[in-house]
């Protein structure tokens, strides 16, 4: 990791690749200069509240890179609309500079130069350095976790998330909500939730016997005299998308109509200010808000966008900030006679080499890191590409997810879960365990192998892609699309389900997919209990260790069409 | 169908009977529709539906109607191999015009329900409700 003070020389030296791309502007490296943690704070404080937001932190407790995707598609109503920009389009609609330490922060154009140059990002002790600075200017700041905490990275597999949670407890989280938590299993959540200093909000969960709500919907807090309600929205498709086996107990969903009983309520009972935090996901949010009505702002979650400023719905503010403790979001608030009057935002970029790290954080990380520190740093082998997951069709970490499971499980065809979660590594970095267990960790990583048929890899591309591109963001999950090794295919995002995907082909010999036929096939993360097979972190531990340097380049089997 | 014991106490406390159509198997969606309506077409308006986007187990989906007023609500599957689900029937003395069942959907479909106003007319409301092999939510 380059130290503070070299930020500045790194990215002098990183400005010649940058210069050779085409793209980039090294003169905007060079404006970065001065940049400073006071400048990262600067706020001037606005009215008389102040929300501090965190999400999708996917227990990345110390700095990382983390590459944002390069297609992000909308559909129907909300194509072309953030999120669903990125690269220049990114930068064009928000006035931000190519090059410049925002555009590093938010899309993925000249990743690797910038990255070189402006240094890792995220980090919960630098974290915690900004909440004590909002803090400090405003001490009745709420701050609030939108939940993905407990869950993505070898210490918090191995620890269960205790690792994280004793993070999050020494940050002084106020509240939170709800997604990967759950698969650590009721008992393990209820365990955690018990020793929690603050509520674990669901308003949608619910008691999967009665239909009767079972966790704290909401909090209510009176902060500078204002009373605040913040009402939790877990992810409301956790038992679809995740194994509903580990918790069968509860039952989630939108819950639209239970959204507005709940906003009525904390109304009723004098909520000045409305908060709803969410893990909806974004375009699920954006409906709702347009739908029910009396929420003042939403602090969404689970897609993992970073969108500088806030999304106006009606009379809602949507705050979307980004993911793997990348950013900070500052909302401050001026709230009057029961009602939101104004807001002044700011997405705080977590720069790891210009914020300082609070120490007493850091050693709270070490601490729990200690007992699995020997076993995570272990270098497995070395890349010389650049290894990133997100985007809505594939990555090179995936693509190399799906080499190592095509050839350790000998199948055919490989299906790797369009997770959103998981960091990138550089070219010439080493792959440690701890940076597979980083794109892999999770309690049901079974690499299974098994037959299927042509109809039947039809059927779930096809299934997977109407979660994704549903033109109904209600009935959207929000992952992306599910990886492919050994099969390639075309979709037109614009078709409804059954019509997306054709010209499904095995990539080695260019030969049409039969629906009759059966193929092997191995892949990971199933939902379905008792899940045979060797964990998807060793199987890539095996495959890397064969190749001893990876190179990847991204795949080409996608085709998309009806953009 | 089949009633859960708090359904039934929902029911029961709200003076309702609930009648199962014990249709034959075969019967159209239609026929379950001209039978209740008379052939009237339904209007919209004053009749909640209040289901799952995307059902968590589609063997037992959660589904409610609401329609104050109303004199009997019918439900149906219009994707399943025997369409129609229930109707509800409200007596004067129930206290409030709603119900609330699990119902078991074959796949993605629309469930419909109409429902019989005081006045003779008919409301309908509709939901997709989508039975899903499972995905990988981020």
């Amino acid at each position: 990791m380059i130290s503070r003070r070299e930020f500045w020389q790194a990215g002098m030296a990183a400005s010649a690749i940058v210069g050779a791309s085409g793209l980039g502007n090294w003169g905007r490296l060079a404006a970065q200069q001065a940049l400073t943690q006071d400048q990262l704070l600067a706020f001037e404080d606005f009215g008389n509240v102040t929300l501090i937001h965190i999400t999708d932190i996917h227990a990345q407790m110390r700095p990382v890179w983390f590459r944002e995707p390069s297609i992000n598609l909308g559909v129907g109503e909300v194509k072309g609309l953030p999120p669903h920009v990125t690269g220049a389009e990114f930068l064009k609609t928000f006035g931000i500079e190519p090059g410049s330490t925002m555009a590093y922060a938010l899309t993925s154009d000249d990743f690797q130069a910038l990255a070189r140059g402006y240094g890792r990002m995220g980090g919960m002790d630098r974290v915690s350095t900004v909440v004590k600075a909002i803090r400090a200017a405003r001490p009745e700041a709420l701050l609030l976790d939108g939940g993905d905490t407990w869950h993505g990275s070898l210490t918090a597999l191995k620890s269960q998330g205790q690792d994280v949670v004793d993070v999050m407890n020494a940050l002084g989280v106020e509240a939170m909500t709800s997604h990967w938590e759950w698969t650590l299993g009721t008992e393990r959540v209820m365990e955690i939730v018990d020793s929690l200093p603050f509520p674990f909000l669901g308003a949608n969960i619910f008691d999967v016997e009665w239909d009767e709500p079972a966790f704290e919907p909401y909090k209510m807090f009176e902060r500078g005299g204002v009373k605040i309600a913040v009402i939790g929205q877990a992810f409301p498709y956790l038992p679809i998308a995740n194994p509903k086996w580990m918790f069968p107990e509860y039952s989630f969903g939108i819950r639209e109509e239970r959204m507005q009983e709940v906003v009525d309520e904390v109304r009723a009972a004098g909520a000045d200010l409305v908060v709803c935090l969410s893990h909806n996901g974004f375009d699920v949010d954006r409906k709702m808000a347009g739908r029910v009505q009396g929420i003042d702002v939403i602090l969404t979650g689970h897609t993992h966008d970073a969108i500088p400023e806030p999304v106006l719905v009606g009379d809602t503010i949507l705050i979307a900030s980004g993911s793997n403790g990348k950013f900070v979001s500052r909302v401050d608030l001026d709230v009057r006679d029961g009602r939101m009057m104004g807001f002044r935002t700011r997405l705080i970029p977590i720069f790891s080499d210009v914020i300082e790290a609070d120490p007493e954080i850091t050693a709270v990380i070490e601490a729990g890191r200690a007992p699995y520190r020997d076993e995570a740093e272990e270098v497995i082998g070395t890349t010389e590409s650049l290894l990133y997951r997100r985007g809505n069709f594939n990555g090179t970490w995936d693509d190399l997810i799906c080499d190592a499971v095509r050839s350790e499980r000998d199948a055919q065809i490989a299906l790797s879960p369009g997770v959103r979660w998981g960091p990138t590594l550089l070219p010439g970095e080493d792959i440690t365990r701890e940076d597979i267990l980083g794109v892999t960790a999770m309690t049901y990583g079974q690499c299974y192998r098994t037959e299927m048929t042509g109809a039947d890899l039809k059927l779930i591309l096809e299934d997977v892609a109407d979660n994704l591109f549903n033109t109904d963001p209600y009935y959207q999950q929000g992952g992306d699309m599910v990886r492919v090794g050994g099969l390639s295919y075309r979709i037109d995002i614009s078709q409804e389900i059954g019509k997306r995907i054709d010209q499904l082909t095995l990539t080695d010999t260019g030969a049409a997919i039969d629906p009759a036929t059966s193929y092997t096939v191995a892949g990971w993360a199933s939902v379905n209990e008792g899940t045979e097979g060797p964990q998807i972190w060793e199987v890539i531990e095996d495959h890397v260790r064969k190749l001893g340097t990876v190179r990847r380049d991204p795949a080409e089997t996608v085709t998309v069409t009806g953009l | 169908m089949r009633l859960s014991r708090r359904e039934t106490l929902i029911l029961g406390l709200g003076g309702v009977a609930a009648a199962a159509l014990p249709l034959p198997a075969m019967a159209a969606a239609e026929e379950a529709i001209a039978a209740f309506t008379g052939g009237a077409t339904p209007g919209t308006g004053g009749l909640t539906l209040t289901a799952p986007e995307i059902a968590e187990n589609g063997n037992t989906v959660p589904i409610s109607v609401d329609a104050p007023g109303a004199s009997a609500i019918l439900v149906l599957a219009l994707g399943n191999p025997t369409p129609p689900v229930a109707t509800f029937n409200f007596g004067p003395a129930a206290g409030s015009q709603s119900a609330s069942t699990r119902i078991r959907l074959a796949k993605t479909q629309e469930v419909l329900a109409i429902a019989k106003m005081a006045d003779g007319s008919f409301v309908e409301a509709r939901s997709t409700v989508k039975v899903t092999i499972g995905g990988c939510g981020g």
